[in-house]
């Protein structure tokens, strides 16, 4: 693959066209922007100060709320009605856009700067066809936009059959296609400048690559210079030349990418180079290849043993959802196909696999939400497929989820005491009294203070309701603990800090976890068996150093060398 | 999608024997005698009660009355009233003027309210939203009969640029100032969802993407805020329509108008059974597509929906 020579390549291409056009395209000096709130004015972007030659890839890396995506989209005047630059200028290709007429800007806007915005799902409006919101785009900007030219644009995206796609709603487009069409929209007037804010954040780790690697060859034909703006380190630099670190409003660091990988001098950037998952992952390989025992590196999990007995038994699993279609006719579709697997006590067992593969089915379930079509699951020898209604109950007492979405799972109208002191009082546990006392340890477990107890879950970020989840999910004692996505939605750092919280937890309560995720970089920090799923079937299942070290299937392999960094070559010291 | 229509219309034959059933039985179980709401103060010989009693059915028990009447709606005979008029030549008589009345008002509020929201969403906050959200307010918080003899007074009265009634005829011209104040009230409540539907979907991911596209601000907003908007401003307005064409009873007394709702009111004052279970039969109907024309605009405006 030409991923382990990209970065050096890209490198010395930008050094050349540098030499060549001395002027920056584009230029932020000292740039602060403001947003004015009910409190007052609140600064979110503090001179910040970055250069992007053209045909040259630089990244923005920070966590959210750092400003890194306030800075870009400051660029082409896309800033929210309540946020405004209050100091320093945005220079384009010599031009002092900072204050430019709406006139202006809207010129730029396509066919000199062009934007791939962060979420597919969101950002193409529903009720369009995609062929009109591309058609309009050209037609906007004076260019030619007949079907055929609607049709090329997409083809170049890699959207295959785009002239009957274009006439496709949104809905209709998986979200890797949506980015595709997204990439075709932000590419279609051949701008000079490429705003890529998060452009695959929200898909599978396999359309990640892809997409990335076409969004690199069509800006690297076309001489595109692209702002990538990401969260995750490891992406920016297998992907730029030049990296750009922000933390609260301001510019902590930049460099040449590799050199802030291997000699980060901020506290924040070595913060991030530590804990960033595709890194540490890469790490791992890295510890290995050198013979050093990786258990050291590992967040400290407890290492599979065989004589362990199995706490959950999964075997020949199936779950067939029936689909309804025109005139009354259904059709079944399989979503989990004879899925067998067990998790031994106090250990983790992974389920990974890509949306659509039947994961998360796998693991609504194990929780008893949802019947099986057949197989039979089995929870301490007792298959729960057969279980009445009290006895359903009894089991939910002792395997408990943490799902995905910190902001969908808590109630907004309960305070986080009541939270999680709800489970407690639906099974009847203790009294009052008993249980302020167990939502005190278990805040206390979870390393949140308990004077958080009266706030409101819109008061606490996404790390903290993260860990009220998992104390809910602690409260009543639970033996296995059903981790759907449980830090998919996380920041890098916060990330860590969860993944390191449920390890501690783990070797502390003896709990077993079933953690269902798409991204291997996580499985390898925590699981010790890893069960790989592809449409519905489990075509690989081991020990995660099996299954990473000597992936058999070809669908194993791609997601592994789908992880962001995986083209990295770090030198030893970082490893 | 065309099984779906055909579906939607199989619907309403339970809708329609449901309705009509529980109308008949509640004007049935009315009290009084429905032989002297025919014969007045001076009464009837006993005679005449008796044939009378025959002529309408009244002799029969219930179910047998019940069965009668939706045989002849079945031969699109709807019987006469107690004057002896026929009631299909009343309905065909009254409904295009409360048809002409109820379309007028509902493109009256429909026009203004959309655009006065569409206004006012966009500039969140400024004098032009706070003054056209407190005047909604007003409109929605006083009773539309005061609106009515206020308007009535003031613009058919004292500035006598239109008359104050409305005659036989109902020409549009007429039916103008009836029509507003018909639409009033829906037209406060079409502003207030177009203002909220445009805010919310002014700040929608789509719409920024939109902007970056280059696109110029009036086409962003015509083309990417506004349709989307439109959504729940179709569904209550679909609803509205239905519930206009039931005719106003308020406003068409005000204004004397000719319609549907002041027909029905007199009916049922006059304890005319026949009369009332017609009418209100025919406006269940219209009703009912009325809300499937709704669904089907809905399914336009938004490609997610897929009836099947």
């Amino acid at each position: 693959m030409s991923h382990s020579t990209g970065t050096q390549t890209r490198g010395r291409r930008a050094a050349s066209d540098g030499a060549d056009t001395p002027q920056p395209l584009l230029e932020l000096r000292d740039l602060a922007i403001t947003f004015s709130t009910s409190t007052g004015e609140v600064p979110a972007v503090r001179n910040a100060h970055l250069t992007v030659m053209p045909g040259e890839t630089v990244a923005i890396v920070g966590e959210s709320g750092s400003g890194k995506s306030t800075t870009a989209l400051a660029a082409i005047g896309l800033l929210p009605a309540n946020g405004r630059v209050s100091n320093g200028s945005i220079i384009f290709d010599g031009e002092d856009i900072t204050h430019a007429s709406e006139k202006r800007i809207v010129a730029l806007r396509g066919s000199s700067i062009g934007m791939v915005p962060q979420d597919p799902m969101s950002n193409l409006n529903p009720v369009w066809k995609i062929g009109f919101q591309v058609r309009e785009t050209l037609k906007a900007n004076g260019l030619p936009s007949g079907p055929q030219d609607v049709a090329k644009v997409l083809s170049e995206a890699g959207l295959p059959d785009a002239e009957s796609r274009a006439n496709q709603y949104p809905h209709e487009f998986s979200g890797g296609m949506r980015q595709r069409a997204l990439i075709a929209i932000g590419l279609s007037c051949r701008p000079r400048l490429l705003i890529a804010d998060e452009p695959t954040s929200a898909l599978d780790v396999t359309v990640q690559r892809q997409i990335l690697d076409h969004l690199d060859t069509m800006t690297e034909e076309l001489g595109t210079a692209v702002l990538l703006i990401t969260h995750d380190l490891g992406l920016a630099a297998e992907r730029a030349h030049k990296v750009i670190v922000m933390y609260k409003g301001q510019v902590v660091e930049a460099g040449p990418a590799l050199e802030l990988l291997t000699n980060p001098r901020h506290p924040y950037t070595q913060k991030l180079v530590a804990s960033a998952p595709s890194i540490a992952s890469r790490r791992i390989e890295s510890a290995k290849k050198a013979g050093v025992a990786t258990d050291d590196l590992l967040a400290p999990a407890a290492p599979a043993d065989a004589a362990r007995d199995r706490v959950i038994e999964v075997e020949d699993l199936t779950k067939v959802f029936r689909i309804r279609g025109n005139w009354g006719r259904s059709t079944d579709f399989t979503a989990v196909d004879k899925v067998s697997f067990s998790i031994a006590r106090g250990t983790t067992t992974a389920v990974v696999g890509e949306s659509g593969s039947g994961k998360s089915t796998v693991a609504r379930m194990v929780l008893g939400l949802e019947n099986a079509t057949s197989g039979s699951i089995r929870f301490d020898g007792v298959d729960i497929t057969t279980l009445g209604r009290k006895e359903m109950f009894d089991f939910r007492r002792r395997v408990q989820p943490i799902f995905q979405d910190p902001y969908g799972s808590l109630d907004p109208m309960y305070n986080i005491y009541r939270t999680i002191e709800e489970p407690l009082r639906v099974h009847g546990v203790g009294n009052a009294k008993s249980r302020e006392k167990k939502v005190r340890e278990l805040l206390d477990q979870v390393a949140l203070p308990s004077a958080m107890m009266q706030r409101f879950p819109n008061e606490l970020s996404g790390g903290q309701r993260q860990r009220v989840a998992i104390a809910r999910a602690l409260a009543l004692d639970p033996e296995v603990v059903v981790c759907d996505e449980a830090v998919s939605a996380l920041d890098v750092l916060v990330q860590a800090q969860i993944l390191n919280l449920l390890a501690d937890l783990q070797s502390e309560l003896g709990l077993s976890y079933l953690f269902i995720t798409h991204d291997l970089a996580v499985v390898r920090q925590i699981a010790d068996h890893v069960a790989v799923m592809e449409k519905g079937r489990l075509v690989e299942q081991g020990t995660t150093d099996e299954v990473f070290d000597n992936p058999r299937t070809a669908y194993t392999q791609a997601l592994l060398a789908a992880i962001p960094g995986a083209g990295l070559v770090l030198p030893p010291e970082v490893a | 999608m065309v099984w779906y229509i055909v579906r939607r219309f199989l619907q309403l034959i339970p809708v329609f024997l449901g309705a009509t059933l529980l109308v008949y039985f509640l004007v049935f179980s009315l009290p009084g005698d429905a032989t002297a709401a025919i014969c007045g103060e001076r009464g009837c010989t006993p005679a005449v009660v008796a044939g009378l009693r025959e002529q309408y059915n009244l002799d029969q028990p219930f179910w047998i009355q019940y069965l009668l009447y939706l045989k002849g709606v079945l031969t699109f005979d709807l019987g006469t009233n107690f004057s002896g008029r026929p009631i299909a030549t009343i309905i065909a008589e009254v409904f295009p003027t409360t048809a002409k009345l109820a379309i007028m008002a509902l493109v009256i509020e429909a026009v203004f309210g959309i655009v006065f929201g569409l206004i006012a969403g966009l500039r969140k906050g400024r004098i032009f939203d706070s003054s056209v959200l407190v005047l909604s307010l007003i409109v929605i918080a006083v009773p539309i009969f005061v609106l009515g003899f206020l308007m009535q007074f003031l613009i058919g009265v004292k500035l006598q640029w239109t008359n104050p009634t409305v005659s036989g005829d109902a020409t549009i011209t007429e039916l103008l100032l009836p029509a507003v104040v018909l639409g009033l009230v829906s037209f406060a409540y079409v502003l207030r969802l177009t203002r909220t539907s445009i805010i919310e979907n002014v700040n929608a991911d789509y719409v920024r993407t939109a902007t970056a596209k280059g696109l110029s601000r009036r086409r962003v907003v015509v083309v990417h805020v506004l349709r989307n908007s439109l959504i729940p401003v179709v569904t209550f307005l679909g609803a509205d329509l239905g519930a206009l064409m039931g005719g106003a009873i308020v406003t068409e007394g005000i204004f004397n108008v000719n319609g549907v709702g002041n027909t029905l009111y007199r009916a049922v004052l006059n304890g005319d059974g026949p009369m009332v279970v017609s009418i209100v039969t025919f406006l269940i109907l219209i009703f009912c597509l009325a809300n499937l024309l709704v669904d089907l605009l809905y399914a336009w405006l938004d490609p997610r929906i897929r009836y099947a």
